[in-house]
């Protein structure tokens, strides 16, 4: 449980840190909360030469309402998540399932983009990011760029992010008037990753789903929305049936790695109970 | 003005005696941060060790090149087994009457077993220089099922005991196999299930878990080149006992080895033995002439010291038509991994398990227990338990309900009926145990009305009914009766030392106080109820009466703290040290009031001289007169020393019931509500002992509900780490009732039979037999645990049971 040693740097500046990044390549990594590089490290699984701690880079921090747009920094803690007065008015499933994180001393230093840019299916936060349409900004010797969630994650530990890159912003929208939403995470205890895990925000006019997002943790390579189960209940009003069906469709697209959580089966299985409680849940909330 | 008299209860009341749920005086230090734990101890010019350890389960070492890590500045050395080899260090005796290796020589038989070690400037330093190590492994084929581990052809793991066909415990009748112990009557049990109307039979498996302290294994060893003297901080449970084997192993004489138990951050069973890291890291200290210090990280404290459990046991009753049972029969499969290192009185290579007719009076019984080699780590100690008496719980708390089961009887009823009634106590168990006292009747009916079982049983009935209810409901009930306190030394003894305790009281001149006792405590209290013994005693308030433990050099000789025995055997020590210096006390009283003893009478915290209420003196007044006018013959001084050598263990039991809903999609288990009635005998600290039940209890909790440790083909222990072992926090905790009856042991001094681990021994049943009943109308008679979301899923999937 010893790293090996490593350099230490700590840039004042978005630019700085790139700057640094791309003198310094790939044997550098970016250090935010640590509670995903830092126990790999101690493992030995990861290996850096080099650490670029962006913990004092204060742009990085925070919430600001643009507009249309709810800009949270990629340093923004769980813990400031989970407090914020914006997102709780306006996207409360990020608030409401950023609780499911780990545990307070993890939400206290680990950040969103850590958890996003990390790229492991069993975090929490992509699955968030899908289901509410969020678009990364990423900062790179070539620029910024805007990618939308559903183009950033492509594998396990594998993201839309090049090495030089840095995650500096999650952008989401308002979730629309009345929307219901639901985060149903199974885990085995107080600090685990999800076994299976739902997101659903869903948005009713005159009865009938006029928006809906079904998004899953943790249940294949990377996070993963369901599509086909959304179109089954779009434009509907929702019934039990439907709802079966719909978790039917989600677990259709599941393809969860087998652990001492459980088997595919199982997990699977779960998805499909995790998929029809938070689809409840969140028409419970909707109006 | 004269100060008013206080009244008998007030003087009472500010002694903090028994019975009093005085704070503990712990907590200051604790929750301040402020406790002094083996990883805090840094002496000048401390070094660092790391331990290589093996990646195969199984295989021949080739060769070992330490070269590229002596290369590493700031490695003073790394040691392998044929370095050890000159000393004869390279293996150890092992408490079961066995050897263990302390580097691998020549083979490794367990995953992450000790290979080398590595002596560092730092921490850092030394792990780095751990990876530098190459070893060349040749895999061996690994066994890790020990039924597969007995059969005819299987590898053969311990080379070193080749052609020894006796061990330590009789006759070995295979490679693989290290002993077969029984107890009981053989024939009469088999008489009895021959004409017995009824007989049920379960295979079961209690999976190998381990205690998983907070704190992990560690020490600091410093020998003084000069004096030849060599000092220990030792995370142990059993200082006394350790420094015993370090003078045996080292030739240091025992007068020249001090071993310290710092504060322990939980032992739980897993702080008793000797482990190689400790052995390592003293001869690095005598080789090198420096100060070493060994600190376990949690990875290796769950994969290699010592582990619990790991029985496959096959119970059988017989019983008449309308359940009384008739006889009791028990096999038992025990895999004890690579090496025998359980920690057990020495003549009971099984523990206690022979306890296993529980607080039944079964006219025939009979167990056997076959200890097996596997390639997994050693260990089988009593995880918060009296030695295997979790095990043997379990079983017979199983066995009786698969009967009632069969019998279509309920859970309460079948033990009602088969109690040891409270008229037959002193009671003798078909194995032999003498039971000193219980009540188990009206322990049971407490805790039925205290649940409404009726209306429990009602709710059951109708959710069975109800196709569309969401949760499987399941009521577990457990009748159980430990046997603590090892333990007499006519039969009870740790590498020949009888398992006495021992107190030192030393009353200072102005009344104060302080003990030293043989025990240590990690997490009891001690230090503040032992003191709450000697203000009952002796009449001076628990608040200035200091408690030292764990310092051999110090405290008197004790076997330490572990199976429930600190307040059976050491706390008797303190009642009866004490009522040594009561005697002198009572002498210098007499003659200070100038009467017979015989005159005097004690009260609280004085003698008074009997029909004369004015003339007394208090404790403290004679102290003070201990030391500057004893009578005459009399030497001075206040002081007291007691070996105690207990006449018999004792026997608490308790009453446990828990309520479970089963979630049908999940398979997730809640528990709604576990009452936990206990009977200890005296209760010393009420607060004290709701704390170790709550602890107690959800320990259980966690072995019941999910800890585990799998094991693959290949012999890698899956889920070492506690993301996947599983401690519960706050959070997954339920809330725990608790409740009591008090039925004082007949031959403990003050009555007390010790609580800690009634809880653990207790619970773990309970939680089982609460989920077996959710699914027992399905003609469910067992399941084992761990009763995880997956395992229980599985379950409800092979019922057909969904939402
Ligand atoms: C006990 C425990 C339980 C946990 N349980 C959960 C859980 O239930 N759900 C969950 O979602 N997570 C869980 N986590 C992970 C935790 O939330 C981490 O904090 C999170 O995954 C990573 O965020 P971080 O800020 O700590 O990032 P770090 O660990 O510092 O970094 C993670 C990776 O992302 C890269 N990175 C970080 N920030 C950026 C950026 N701005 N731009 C580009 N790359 C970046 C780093 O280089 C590194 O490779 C748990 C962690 C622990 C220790």
């Amino acid at each position: 449980m010893i790293p090996p040693s490593f350099e230490y740097h700590r840039p004042a500046s978005v630019e700085e840190a790139v700057g640094l990044l791309s003198s310094l390549g790939s044997e550098a990594k970016i250090l935010a909360g640590g509670h995903s590089l830092l126990p790999m490290m101690k493992l030995r699984f990861a290996e850096p030469e080099h650490l670029v701690d962006i913990n004092r880079i204060p742009e990085l921090k925070g919430v600001r309402v643009i507009g249309d747009d709810i800009v949270i920094g990629a340093m923004t803690s769980e813990k400031a998540v989970i407090a914020d007065p914006v997102l709780n008015a306006k996207v409360p499933l990020l608030p409401e399932a950023a609780k499911n994180i780990a545990d307070p001393q993890v939400r206290n230093r680990g950040t969103i983009g850590g958890d996003i840019a990390h790229g492991d299916p069993a975090n929490d936060h992509p699955a968030l990011a899908l289901a509410c349409d969020a678009v990364m900004t990423v900062v790179g010797v070539n620029g910024t760029r805007q990618v939308p969630a559903s183009e950033f994650f492509l594998g396990t530990y594998w993201t839309a992010l090049e090495e030089t890159d840095l995650l500096t912003e999650i952008t989401v929208k308002a979730f629309p008037q009345g929307a219901g939403y639901a985060y149903k995470k199974l885990k085995r205890k107080t600090g685990d990753w999800a076994t299976a895990a739902c997101a659903v925000v869903v948005a009713l006019s005159s009865g009938s789903v006029s928006h809906i997002r079904i998004t899953l943790t943790n249940l294949g390579p990377t996070a993963l929305r369901a599509y086909d189960a959304e179109s089954i209940l779009m434009g509907k009003s929702i019934n039990d049936d439907l709802i079966r069906q719909a978790a039917a469709k989600a677990m259709e697209i599941c393809d969860p790695a087998e652990d001492l959580r459980g088997d595919a089966e199982y997990k699977t299985a779960m998805a499909g109970q995790m998929v029809q409680r938070a689809i409840n849940e969140a028409l419970a909330k909707a109006s | 003005m004269n100060a008013p008299v206080k009244t008998l209860e007030e003087r009472k009341t500010e002694l903090q005696g028994m019975g009093d749920s005085r704070l503990r005086k712990e907590d200051a230090r604790f929750i301040q941060g402020k406790g002094q734990y083996c990883d805090d101890i840094k002496l000048p010019g401390m070094l660092h060790m790391d331990i290589v350890r093996s990646p195969v389960a199984h295989g021949r070492i080739k060769k070992i090149n330490k070269d590229p890590a002596m290369a590493i500045p700031g490695v003073h050395a790394v040691l392998t087994a044929d370095d050890l080899k000159p000393l004869n260090l390279h293996w150890m005796p092992t408490l079961a009457g066995d050897v263990a290796a302390v580097l691998a020589d020549e083979k490794v038989h367990f995953q992450m077993q000790e290979v080398a070690i590595v002596i560092a400037d730092d921490r850092y330093i030394a792990a780095d220089a751990v990876e530098a190590v190459e070893v060349e492994y040749e895999e061996l084929p690994v066994v890790i099922d020990p039924y597969k581990a007995i059969e005819p052809d299987a590898p053969v793991l311990r080379e070193d005991l080749a052609g020894k066909t006796e061990g330590a415990h009789g006759p070995r009748d295979h490679h693989n196999h290290i002993f077969t112990w029984e107890a009981g009557d053989k024939s009469a049990a088999d008489d009895a299930f021959a004409t017995a109307p009824v007989t049920v039979s379960q295979h079961m498996h209690y999976p190998r878990v381990h205690p998983c302290p907070l704190e992990t294994c560690g020490c600091v060893a410093s020998f003084d080149p000069v004096k030849g003297e060599l000092t220990t901080w030792m995370t142990s449970q059993a200082p006394h006992v350790v420094r015993t084997v370090v003078s045996m192993l080292s030739g240091v004489p025992e007068s020249k080895v001090r071993i310290i138990s710092p504060d322990i951050g939980g032992g739980f069973g897993n702080k008793v033995g000797v482990y190689p890291g400790y052995v390592c890291a003293i001869v690095s200290s005598i080789v090198l002439g420096r100060p070493v210090k060994w600190s376990e990280d949690r990875i290796e404290n769950i994969s290699t010291t010592a582990f619990a459990r790991d029985y496959h046991m096959d119970g059988h009753l017989a019983a008449t038509e309308d359940g009384k049972i008739l006889g009791l029969k028990v096999d038992v499969v025990a895999d004890h991994g690579a090496f025998d290192a359980c920690a057990d009185p020495t003549k009971f290579p099984a523990g206690l398990f022979h306890i296993c007719s529980g607080s039944y009076d079964i006219p025939a019984a009979h167990c056997s227990v076959k200890g097996v080699y596997t390639n997994k780590a050693p260990g089988g100690v009593a995880y918060r338990c009296s030695f295997r008496v979790t095990e043997a719980v379990y079983l017979i708390e199983r066995m009786v309900d698969v009967l009632a089961q069969k019998l279509d009887m309920d859970k309460a009823e079948i033990r009602r009926k088969n109690f040891i009634r409270k008229e037959q106590f002193p009671y003798t168990s078909a194995f032999g145990f003498e039971y000193d006292s219980g009540d188990y009747h009206t322990a049971l009916e407490k805790v039925l009305d205290a649940v409404d079982y009726k209306a429990l049983r009602a709710e059951q009935e109708q959710k069975r009914n109800d196709p569309n209810c969401p949760t499987l409901m399941g009521i577990g009930l457990v009748t159980f009766t430990e046997v603590v306190g090892a333990g007499p030394s006519k039969i009870c003894d740790i590498l020949g030392v009888g398992m006495f305790d021992s107190c030192e009281i030393r009353i200072h001149p102005t009344g104060s106080a302080i003990a030293r006792m043989g025990t240590i405590t990690q997490g009891q209290g001690h230090q503040t109820t032992y003191a709450q013994i000697i203000a009952s005693e002796l009449g001076i308030p628990s608040e200035v009466i200091q408690v030292e433990e764990g310092d051999t050099s110090t405290a008197p000789y004790g076997l330490g703290t572990y199976g429930s025995r600190s307040t059976p055997v050491a706390g008797a020590a303190i009642a009866m040290a004490a009522r040594k210096i009561h005697a002198k006390a009572k002498k210098i009283a007499a003659h200070l009031l100038e009467v017979a003893e015989g005159d005097l009478d004690w009260e609280i915290d004085r003698f008074k001289v009997r029909g004369n209420e004015e003339q007394f003196k208090t404790m403290a007044d004679i102290a003070w007169a201990a030391y500057n006018q004893p009578p005459e013959g009399l030497e001075p001084g206040l002081e007291a020393v007691h070996y105690y050598d207990p006449p018999n263990f004792t026997y608490p039991f308790g009453i446990y019931l828990c309520v479970v809903d089963i979630d049908k999609g999940t398979g997730e288990s809640s528990i709604r509500r576990f009452y936990a009635l206990d009977d200890c005998g005296t209760r010393i600290n009420p607060m004290i002992i709701d704390g170790q039940i709550h602890g107690g209890l959800t320990e259980g909790f966690a072995v019941a509900m999910g800890q585990q440790m799998p094991f693959d083909e290949q012999g890698n222990l899956m889920g070492n780490t506690l993301m996947d072992y599983f401690l519960p926090t706050a959070v997954e905790t339920p809330t725990w009732e608790t409740d009591y009856t008090v039925t004082p042991s007949p031959h403990h001094p003050i009555g007390a039979k010790g609580v800690a681990e009634s809880p653990h021994v207790g619970s773990i049943p309970t939680f089982n037999s609460a989920v077996v009943d959710a699914f027992a109308h399905l003609g469910v008679t067992h399941m084992d645990m761990p009763h995880t979301s997956y395992r229980v899923w599985k379950k409800l999937k092979e019922e057909g049971i969904q939402l």
